[in-house]
């Protein structure tokens, strides 16, 4: 396109344009790869759950056990380079369980070796998953505000 | 029966997600956050037990889960040490999972190298 038609090209054009070019997602066929990926792998944290659980574990070490299976597995593909290419079919479907914060740490890592181990992987590991770790640390610290403010108004919260 | 429901409900969760990355602009950060929140306010609200009762890892795997261990951390450490358990019960729960991804980043990080993204 010459130089004076490109100027030409309004902002509606401009939108249109960028929505024929965009990738277009099939919503049905990624909701059924999310949904049997994301159902997958949450039977296989329940399968690390029981072996841990028979094992004589309480519940609280089981289910860190049952989370650490998931990460681990998700690091390998991960170190493999084979994470992102099961990702692009499943979505959210690996995204979402434990895996997906995985991921994002350990691509992470690897990503910023290249700056240096201390200023790039160690500064950088959390670039992508820091937010869910920030946000869930202060909404935890939210909760546990409000229930230190309830007791103190002698609420029964079961403390 | 517990793997069919927990397959289920996780599916579900995943399927919501994918359908808020499709049809809305909300990133993908934003729902994991939204998720983590979620889980957290199911603790207090108190129905975490019920759900993890329901269908375990289906809700547990999920970065829910990741809220109901934070939430449940914070109220046991709470009952335990005092005011203090506010601030650090949450970390406490989720220490486990959270040193496993570090140790094991850093560790991947000194064999293995990004592919080239072209």
């Amino acid at each position: 396109m010459p130089s004076d038609q490109v100027n030409k090209v309004n902002s509606a054009q401009y939108k249109k344009m960028v929505e024929e070019q965009a990738p277009k997602s099939n919503i049905g066929k990624d909701c059924l790869m999310a949904f049997l990926f994301g159902g997958s792998l949450c039977v296989l944290g329940q399968i690390a759950f029981d072996i841990a659980k028979s094992a004589g574990l309480d519940k609280d070490l089981a289910s860190a056990v049952s989370s650490i299976s998931l990460i681990t597995l998700a690091a390998i593909l991960t170190a493999f380079n084979v994470f992102d290419d099961i990702g692009r079919i499943a979505g959210a479907g690996t995204l979402v369980p434990i895996t997906g914060f995985a991921n994002s740490v350990v691509a992470s890592a690897m990503e910023f070796k290249t700056e240096g181990f201390v200023f790039g992987t160690s500064v950088k590991l959390f670039v992508i998953a820091g937010p869910v770790v920030v946000f869930g640390t202060v909404f935890s610290v939210i909760y546990g505000i409000i229930l230190l403010i309830l007791k103190a108004m002698v609420v029964d919260v079961g403390l | 029966m517990m793997y069919v429901k927990a397959f289920l409900v996780g599916g579900i969760i995943c399927i919501i997600a994918q359908i808020l990355i499709d049809k809305t602009k909300i990133t993908p950060a934003r729902i994991l956050v939204t998720l983590v929140g979620l889980g957290v306010l199911s603790v207090a609200v108190g129905i975490s037990d019920k759900l993890v009762q329901f269908a375990g890892a289906g809700f547990t795997t999920p970065i829910f889960g990741f809220g109901i261990a934070l939430g449940n951390g914070v109220k046991k450490a709470i009952a335990e040490k005092g005011w203090l358990g506010a601030l650090g019960g949450g970390l406490t729960a989720t220490s486990i999972g959270i040193g496993a991804v570090i140790f094991l980043a850093v560790l991947i990080a000194l064999f293995a190298k990004s592919k080239d993204k072209s």
